[in-house]
């Protein structure tokens, strides 16, 4: 069974179509990037697949459940898919260590020792367990994104989704989070990313997507994508992200 | 003129039990206002439309009139339409209530609409159901932003409970004013009855920095 499939997806805001039957499957293990055009779809295909955005037509199945499936789908999809925000999102009130306890508390019921050890060991996994005390507001930028690509963990998902997760960081602190995301595609963690990161698609991906005005333009191998694209479009768009 | 200190000793038990009212009216009032402002304020915030109109319609009626009006309502009119008998502190209390409610439901909203949309996406994103983003991530960061705000309508609150000397409740302004009914001492009572006030309203503010250096704004 796939992990993620979507079946003639409709998104629209309003009278403006986002997503235009949108048909994709990903398969466990698969690191799909997705790259396009801002205004293209890709950061509102992610939020369909654990139903932050909500479709007006067709179907999204994750391992099997339904987005159009109710409250109670909606829950296990929300607990199998890990998710990471452009504007990293910690909550700021909580220490990074109590940032990656709270999902496994409570969403997943663990008792607060558990969680605490699950959050070390994590936190340990990203290379900081050293910040495991500090706010937020002490981080720096890629450590703020690291503690919650950590937190998405925590709640033992089976799919990650990535917006955007290095575009508000500086040049320099990007790598640290993509090093955090090559580690996890390296353990075969199913990943769909949402990105400009074009040698990341290159070297990390196994697929890569071009969307255009809510369509999948192009679907492939990244490499072959990449070193030979088959549309002017794609070849416009490369040359403009570099 | 001759300042005279055994005037203000004298009336100072009548004072203190005045002063004993008027906290009690604006604590148990407070209380009652700020649960209702926070329900109120969440319906506002992410109610149904239903709902949502109720609150509006609430808020509208009481930012729109008087405290004087409300409370001469509830004492004076209201025992008429419905028929049954409120005694001065339970109106007292109850015009707190709901007059203190309806400012601080537009507290809560705007301090809910502060919070950055994304970490209600974070929290939604594990599996939280919407309630519980609300109780531990939203609501108490929202709280701390509400902080100053309150602090506002608490100290406006305390004070406008000496309008409740209009329905005959024996709280600090009446007794002053009962006081120099009687022996005509102006200058002393009325500068007894401003200490005390100021005295509550500092302790008032102490606890309120303290609450504030305990929660900051994140």
């Amino acid at each position: 069974m796939s992990m993620v499939e979507f079946k003639q997806v409709v998104k629209s805001f309003g009278s403006l179509t986002v997503l235009d039957k949108v048909d994709l499957s990903i398969e466990p293990g698969e690191v799909v990037v997705i790259i396009g055009p801002s205004g293209s779809g890709k950061s509102t295909l992610l939020r369909c697949i654990n139903a932050l955005e909500t479709i007006q037509d067709g179907d999204i199945l994750v391992d099997g459940r339904s987005v159009r499936g109710g409250k109670e789908e909606i829950h296990q999809i929300r607990l199998e898919a890990g998710m990471v925000f452009q504007q990293f999102n910690l909550f700021p009130q909580m220490t990074a260590l109590e940032n990656v306890m709270f999902g496994p508390i409570n969403a997943r019921g663990m008792k607060k020792a558990e969680a605490r050890a699950l959050a070390v060991q994590i936190l340990g996994k990203v290379g900081l367990e050293a910040k495991a005390n500090h706010s937020p507001a002490q981080l720096s930028g890629g450590q703020q994104q690291r503690v919650a690509i950590a937190r998405a963990l925590a709640i033992r998902p089976a799919l990650m989704l990535f917006d955007e997760p290095t575009s508000a960081l500086d040049p320099e602190l990007r790598h640290e989070v993509l090093k955090v995301m090559r580690d996890l595609a390296a353990e075969n963690m199913t990943m769909v990313v949402v990105t400009h990161e074009i040698e990341f698609a290159r070297q990390v991906g196994s697929r890569l997507i071009f969307m255009e005005g809510g369509k999948i333009v192009h679907d492939g191998n990244p490499v072959e994508l990449l070193s030979n694209p088959p549309s002017s479009r794609l070849k416009d768009f490369l040359q403009h992200v570099h | 003129m001759d300042f005279q200190w055994s005037v203000i000793w004298e009336a100072l038990p009548n004072l203190l039990q005045g002063a004993r009212l008027t906290i009690l009216i604006a604590a148990v009032g407070l209380a009652g206002g700020l649960t209702l402002g926070a329900l109120a304020g969440m319906v506002r915030t992410y109610g149904p439309k239903s709902l949502d109109w109720l609150a509006r319609s609430y808020i509208l009626l009481i930012r729109g009139t008087p405290l004087v009006v409300q409370v001469m309502f509830i004492y004076f009119a209201l025992p008429i339409i419905a028929g049954v008998r409120i005694d001065g502190l339970t109106a007292a209390i109850l015009s707190i209530i709901i007059n203190s409610g309806a400012y601080v439901a537009e507290i809560v909203r705007g301090a809910l609409l502060s919070i950055p949309k994304g970490l209600q996406e974070a929290g939604l994103a594990m599996g939280l159901p919407f309630r519980k983003v609300l109780r531990l991530i939203i609501g108490p960061l929202a709280f701390r932003r509400m902080i100053p705000a309150l602090g506002n309508q608490c100290i406006t609150s305390l004070k406008d409970t000496s309008l409740f000397i209009v329905i005959g409740v024996g709280e600090l302004t009446r007794q002053g004013q009962e006081i120099m009914a009687e022996n005509y001492r102006a200058v002393e009572i009325w500068t007894a009855v401003a200490v005390i006030y100021l005295l509550i309203l500092t302790a008032m503010a102490y606890g309120l920095k303290y609450i504030e250096k305990r929660m900051p704004i994140l």
